[in-house]
């Protein structure tokens, strides 16, 4: 069932063509919900959900479809999925629903899921379109996870919520560490992902122009 | 606060101090596509404005009349004022700004095809501009009424345009300098956006 070429469609996202970083697609809430690891935690396992059942559903719709009114169909089939997460989040994690505010609603307009389904879910069959959405998502959840978990500790030194740095060493205590409170603003967010895409620009030699 | 005050408040506060693009993120992937070029730029800006402009104060009337708790009173039919659409904001919402951005296309053919041939390339790109829908869910977020909805539209249209051609034309300066050949191109996009939106931060604490 998988062989490697759809082993390829699977590994290649999460590493070599990341959405975030070399495509380029998705990034507004790639920096809007990374204040904390918990809410990138949950708006990953959220675009996931969307990403893998949008591909499958606009995958076994693909010879249905009118090349014409594609976009507006395929916007109908992402909005039905997200809002049955926001339904869902609404109803089991109602504090992280309130942090990520209106962005489970953006996931709507978040290109990664527009792009997939026009790039690759139109043109494969249902299974390699949800292990293109699968890898896609999870390249994006590794993204996320990687600037939250930064901006996390360096601005508020915890991560997932557990204290990490030790109480002693702030000033407070009569030590010498302090949070950094830019990264808990939206510079923080763009300097992190800048720095990150530098990073694996520079690890992958690739470069544009 | 008497009523022009207060709009204008409302406006410098969206436009300077919670900027759509540079305090929400929304609307970055079409804001490092096109802000290669300064005139393109310009072209996304202005169609964003006259955009998020028609598209907030639709949606409000939509929330208000339609979907909203309660918003199904006016019909006078019994029960009706218990129906609670909300859940259908956002599907509601997208096919409100996919209607209106082609809308606004025939409009634009039709009477103005000067400005139409400018702004023609970039409304279908709106459609999924998540600093439209953004701003529609924004509207709901924070409550505002007719009128501050419509301000609201417009000035976050207009903070959007702002972001965008300063970031055109650094990079239009950038073009003759030297950068780390990982740093081209995204990677030195979003640090010179992080130090846009630092120099933005500094309105903050403008009240009127």
């Amino acid at each position: 069932m998988v062989d490697k070429k759809t082993l390829k469609t699977l590994t290649e996202p999460v590493g070599m063509s990341n959405p975030i970083t070399k495509q380029v697609l998705g990034i507004c809430s790639a920096l809007a919900v990374t204040v904390k690891m918990d809410t990138a935690l949950v708006m990953s396992a959220a675009l996931i959900f969307v990403l893998v059942g949008s591909n499958a559903i606009v995958s076994a719709f693909r010879n249905l479809i009118p090349s014409r009114v594609r976009i507006i169909v395929m916007l109908t089939i992402i909005a039905t999925l997200v809002i049955f997460i926001d339904q869902l989040l609404k109803a089991y994690l109602f504090d992280i629903s309130k942090q990520l505010s209106v962005f489970v609603g953006l996931i709507i307009t978040n290109c990664i899921v527009l792009g997939r389904a026009e790039a690759f879910a139109l043109k494969n069959g249902v299974w390699p379109s949800m292990l293109d959405g699968l890898g896609n998502g999870l390249g994006y959840g590794m993204i996320l996870l990687f600037v939250s978990a930064m901006r996390e500790l360096f601005g508020s030194g915890t991560m997932l919520g557990f204290q990490i740095v030790p109480d002693m060493l702030y000033v407070e205590n009569g030590g010498w560490y302090m949070n950094n409170g830019l990264m808990l603003l939206a510079p923080g967010a763009f300097f992190v992902l800048g720095l990150l895409i530098w990073l694996q620009r520079t690890l992958t030699g690739y470069t544009e122009e | 606060m008497s009523g022009l005050t207060h709009y204008l408040s409302l406006a410098v506060e969206t436009i300077f101090i919670k900027n759509i693009l540079l305090a929400y993120f929304l609307g970055m992937c079409s804001f490092l596509a096109i802000s290669r070029k300064v005139e393109t730029s310009i072209g996304l800006g202005l169609a964003v404005v006259f955009v998020n402009g028609i598209t907030v104060p639709v949606n409000w009337m939509i929330r208000q009349y339609l979907l909203g708790p309660g918003a199904l009173e006016w019909t006078g039919i019994a029960g009706m004022a218990a129906v609670d659409l909300s859940f259908l904001n956002y599907i509601v919402f997208i096919a409100t700004i996919a209607a209106m951005v082609q809308l606004v296309e025939m409009v634009l053919d039709k009477v103005s095809p000067t400005l139409y041939q400018s702004l023609g390339i970039f409304l279908p790109l709106i459609a999924v501009n998540c600093a439209i829908l953004g701003s529609s869910l924004f509207m709901v977020e924070r409550e505002y009424d007719f009128m501050e909805s419509s301000v609201f539209g417009v000035s976050a249209g207009i903070g959007f345009f702002l972001a965008i051609i300063t970031l055109a034309t650094i990079r239009y300066k950038l073009k003759y300098s030297n950068v780390p050949p990982g740093l081209r191109g995204l990677g030195i996009a979003m640090l010179i956006t992080g130090l846009i939106s630092m120099a933005y931060m500094s309105f903050s604490g403008i009240n009127l």
